[in-house]
């Protein structure tokens, strides 16, 4: 079968669209795009190559990102399509798009804060309830139920959630 | 039976990376021994927490040191295929968890360090070292605070945490020298503005923790007798108990995979 010969820029917008899709395991309403871990999608003589990049070093989630966007790739029709990742410049929470942060604060998670209080020691954060919108809300522990999370709890309406933390 | 070692060129550059490979996995090894073992379970996920960016850490620099060396090394052979003696870690990080103030204060100790390390190296003029930093930096931001936030409470805490927490600084602190020592192959790369002074980070360090000690009504011992010998695979007993456990299934099954 002969493959019918599309421009690269219209190629790499179907790749990307493809790779875009492919969600966070942990966190399943994110996509890798409104994550900001898709970094980039390159198409070179049909032959796709994508470049993520992991939010935390040791995030256990990225093998699994890695898998399911070569999975989607194939669906969408690429064969051999090849995944780095890329350290620098270092992920940041800033890179999360707004929508992604509805998401997420819809998925119960309080998506992330500025970063500025992230160097104080004893650094002090504000975060609102994803439940009821409260800002009169405590951490319990710094880290949470993946690298990327951190467990809180409201005070006002007292139930506990995750607050993804600013990196 | 068990698997020969591997043999390592250690050029300058790849020791240099091992070293602070090393650094990570056995520390982030140590953590995950208190994995279903913590005071709360809240500690036990910040542990396993902490003990995941280090491992990630040492990922990606062994990875980075294999491809400096260009021997056919992986990250795999280094951390399952080398003997205690090719071990190049700092000492603090291998000495056992203890109680949990012990490994706590050893937490502290390093993570002050690495915080001011990795920051400054985020301008080294290797471009893997600097991005393997500006991961490395913003984690271990996280590590020194959450550290630092459980030295006051043990130390401000009751007179057993107290105790247990003044008797590990005073154990632990003879490690901490060796953290600024460098030696010759270190020097080089300072001078070429690939490594960092770590002399230049002690007046912070130093701050850091006697800030927090102070804090936590605790006191940081007169002795400056420090103890070395990581950095070129003279370690104490504790090493090898570790990676007995930690290369056991690639010695003894070579090369499994899951």
């Amino acid at each position: 079968m002969v493959t019918a010969v599309h421009d690269d820029a219209e190629l790499r917008q179907r790749a990307w669209n493809a790779a875009a899709e492919v969600v966070d395991p942990e966190i399943p309403v994110l996509t890798i795009a409104d994550l900001g871990v898709l970094r980039d999608v390159a198409v070179t003589d049909g032959r796709v190559e994508v470049a993520i990049t992991p939010t935390y070093s040791g995030c256990p989630a990225m093998n699994m990102i890695m898998v399911e966007i070569e999975l989607a790739l194939e669906r969408a029709g690429f064969r051999n399509s090849k995944i780095r990742t890329v350290l620098s410049p270092a992920w940041t929470t800033d890179w999360m798009s707004d929508d992604g942060r509805r998401k997420l604060r819809e998925y119960g998670i309080a998506p992330p804060q500025a970063a500025s209080s992230r160097r104080a020691l004893f650094g002090v954060e504000q975060v609102a309830c994803p439940q009821c919108g409260s800002e009169d809300t405590e951490v319990l522990a710094e880290f949470g139920s993946t690298s990327c999370k951190a467990l809180w709890r409201c005070r006002s309406c007292r139930e506990p959630f995750d607050y993804f933390k600013c990196h | 039976m068990a698997t020969a070692s591997i043999q390592v060129s250690e050029t300058p550059l790849v020791l240099y990376a091992l070293r602070r490979a090393d650094d990570a996995l056995i520390l982030g090894h140590r953590l995950s021994e208190w994995c279903g073992h913590a005071p709360a379970l809240e500690e036990d996920m910040a542990l396993a927490n902490m003990g995941l960016d280090l491992l990630g850490q040492a990922r990606e620099l062994y990875s980075y040191a294999a491809k400096v060396e260009g021997n056919g090394n992986d990250e795999d052979k280094f951390a399952y295929l080398r003997d205690v003696r090719q071990y190049r870690n700092l000492l603090l990080l291998e000495q056992p968890n203890g109680d949990f103030a012990r490994t706590m204060v050893r937490q502290f100790f390093y993570a002050a360090f690495a915080d001011l390390y990795w920051r400054a190296m985020m301008k080294s003029d290797d471009t893997t070292l600097a991005a393997i930093a500006a991961k490395s930096e913003k984690e271990s931001a996280y590590h020194l605070r959450h550290s630092s936030e459980w030295i006051v409470r043990l130390g401000d805490g009751t007179e057993e945490s107290h105790a247990r927490a003044q008797a590990a600084i005073d154990d632990l602190w003879a490690y901490t020298g060796e953290m600024f020592h460098i030696d010759d192959s270190e020097r080089a790369l300072i001078d070429d503005g690939i490594a960092v002074d770590p002399a230049t980070l002690h007046p912070q360090w130093f701050k850091t923790i006697s800030d927090v000690v102070s804090e936590a009504t605790l006191a940081l011992p007169k002795n400056d007798w420090m103890q070395q010998g990581g950095r070129s695979g003279r370690h104490s007993e504790h090493l090898g108990h570790l990676l007995s456990e930690l290369q056991s299934m690639q010695r003894t099954f070579p090369g499994v995979t899951w």
